[in-house]
């Protein structure tokens, strides 16, 4: 909407501006100073703000002799993977990735399949009462999520789930299923109907819609959607450990903090276990990026 | 197949294309049935467990109001109150000034802003525990910030900073506004491409200055914006449970408690699940006239 007509209004502004009359009186220099001055203050604190991330990264890399003679805060003397292979074995990283990837990716899909159908439906149909509907889901979400820790403890006991991966994933997909439905159907709606007439007319049924239609003009959206609830999920500590108690059971985030409290003052192996827990989602970034930085939008400015 | 449209008549067409079959009605039952049953019904126990006393094992028994009036007496309870509200305030407070603040310099598409841009956004990507876990590396005793306080000559500044009762909750702030900052960032920039650049041209041609551009023009059309950054900001300072939980655990002696944990560990910990319940009862209170407003405004524009 409104980013694209900002695109387009940019270089007009840009015209506009060198052919001022005040603006050609000044100097180049000025300008040309006034950009130095930018860049210098922006990337110093650009700078500033990625320094707990090198320092992490550095301190991953150093031997466990040197920061305990050293201390935490110096420069390094040392350069070694040993902290990324001790938190990937015996800091048990890997059976806690493996935990998250088993979590997180049936919970995106199963969240963003479920909300796709239920947002399709009440976008595309006059589906009853269906504002009242949305606007529930939506509040469900927005619950904290405190009020609902004990009693879906218990409910996963009840059901025998307590302590296994199927009732993270399920927390998951009943707590996000709010905000998702109601994205996906904002953006479902914007969506020219005549498309659907014209496959109707083609014989096509409610599913063939859904399925052959819908679904993949609605991509933009999905892949922004599921780049955001991968991190959400991927990140996740609270749900994880009030419905899992067995430390074999523990995703990545959960098991990172079992690991500090385990190896206190090993700080390389610290460090090279932060670095790894957040491999993945910074991959889903970059990969994303576009529709990750969409995503937060999504709900908010349309 | 566009044109197709046009030869039957088009409202016969579009009533039977928009007929609501069964099918239709299980797209958005089964969803909603898989949220009441993991969320809305939970929901509603837990407002009845707070009217409970309840270890988790032996059945609960009511108690009536006997755990808010507990609450009022509760020390550690008020404190988590107190520490609830200064996190409100400054964590949200301070990632609204710094985020469109940050937003306003990296606003106008110039060489190397991407870069800018990414390099805020980062910490957003990160868990709060690998976030928290990289602080607690500065924050220690021989760690980068005791060091630099150290080589400019502040030795009297130099802290325990997670395990001084004095600083712990603060200390616990900055990680979570290094994380916050850039997503406000982004909420506030999508906001201002969205404002006509004409609106500024033509208050440069009335001389207005910077100033008077940012509070006539900039504020008052981020305001959509501002309500969205608003709710964002309340629900998840009453849910930050992650940098607190990682860090200090609410101590040293429940100086950094906020009531977000101190439910956590009652319930889990304590196993006064009632009681617990009944805190988060008071979470979910502070939260409802956020959450009313932000659906008032979701409700409205899904009209429009």
């Amino acid at each position: 909407m409104s980013v694209a007509d900002a695109e387009v209004l940019a270089p007009t502004r840009a015209r506009k501006r060198d052919t001022g009359a005040q603006l050609r009186r000044r100097p180049n220099r000025a300008r040309q100073g006034r950009a130095v001055a930018y860049h210098l203050v922006v990337g110093t604190i650009c700078a500033l703000w990625l320094l707990p991330i090198a320092l992490v990264i550095i301190t991953s890399f150093r031997s466990f002799n040197d920061i305990a003679a050293h201390g935490l805060g110096s420069a390094p003397h040392s350069f070694t993977a040993g902290g990324y292979s001790q938190a990937w074995s015996a800091g048990g990283e890997k059976h806690a990735m493996i935990n998250s990837f088993l979590v997180t990716i049936p919970a995106v899909t199963i969240t963003l399949g479920l909300s796709a159908m239920a947002a399709f439906a009440l976008s595309r149909y006059r589906i009853p009462l269906r504002r009242t509907i949305l606007l529930v889901m939506l509040a469900g979400n927005l619950l904290p999520p405190q009020i609902l820790l004990v009693p879906v403890a218990k409910l996963s006991e009840v059901l025998g789930i307590f302590d296994t991966l199927n009732s993270v994933i399920a927390v998951h997909v009943g707590f996000g299923l709010g905000f998702y439905t109601f994205v996906l159907q904002g953006f479902m709606r914007t969506i020219p109907t005549e498309i659907q007439d014209a496959a109707i007319i083609d014989g096509a049924g409610s599913i063939q819609v859904f399925w052959r239609i819908i679904l993949p003009l609605s991509r933009p959206a999905l892949a922004a959607l599921g780049a955001l609830s991968f991190t959400w999920i991927f990140n996740d500590l609270l749900w994880a450990i009030t419905v899992l108690r067995s430390d074999y059971r523990m995703p990545i985030t959960p098991a990172l903090l079992a690991l500090q409290g385990q190896y206190v003052s090993r700080w390389n192996m610290i460090a090279a276990g932060s670095v790894i827990a957040a491999v993945p989602t910074v991959a889903v970034f970059l990969r994303f990026q576009r529709h990750f930085v969409a995503g937060l939008t999504l709900g908010s400015v349309k | 197949m566009v044109t197709l449209t046009a030869s039957p008549p088009p409202k016969a067409r579009q009533a039977a294309s928009r007929r609501v079959s069964p099918l239709l009605l299980a797209f958005v039952l089964v969803p909603l049935a898989v949220e009441a049953f993991w969320v809305f019904w939970p929901a509603i126990q837990g407002v009845y467990l707070s009217f409970t006393r309840w270890d988790g094992i032996s059945p609960p028994h009511n108690v009536g109001l006997a755990n808010y009036r507990a609450m009022a007496s509760d020390p550690i309870f008020r404190s988590a109150l107190w520490h609830t509200v200064i996190w409100l305030v400054l964590f949200g407070g301070l990632s609204v000034v710094g985020g469109l603040g940050m937003a306003l310099l990296l606003q106008r598409e110039r060489r190397g802003i991407g870069i800018y841009r990414a390099a805020l956004f980062t910490p957003v990507v990160f868990s709060l525990v690998a976030t928290s876990l990289i602080w607690q590396a500065m924050y220690q005793p021989d760690g980068l910030i005791n060091k630099l306080l150290g080589a400019v000559g502040l030795t009297s500044w130099q802290h325990y900073w997670l395990a001084d009762s004095h600083t712990a909750l603060y200390a616990l702030i900055v990680p979570a506004l290094w994380r916050q900052i850039g997503y406000v960032m982004v909420l506030f920039l999508a906001g201002l491409k969205g404002i006509d650049p004409v609106l500024y041209e033509a208050a440069r041609v009335d001389g207005a200055n910077r100033w008077q551009q940012f509070t006539q023009i900039t504020l008052p059309q981020l305001r959509s914006v501002n309500s969205v950054v608003l709710s964002v900001i309340v629900i998840d300072s009453l849910r930050s449970f992650d940098v607190v939980w990682s860090l200090t655990k609410g101590g040293p002696y429940h100086s950094s408690e906020l009531l977000s944990t101190y439910m956590f560990s009652e319930a889990f910990q304590s196993l006064r699940l009632g009681y617990g319940s009944a805190v988060a009862v008071v979470i979910f209170l502070l939260a409802l006239s956020v959450i009313i407003t932000y659906l008032v405004r979701a409700f409205r524009e899904s009209e429009s």
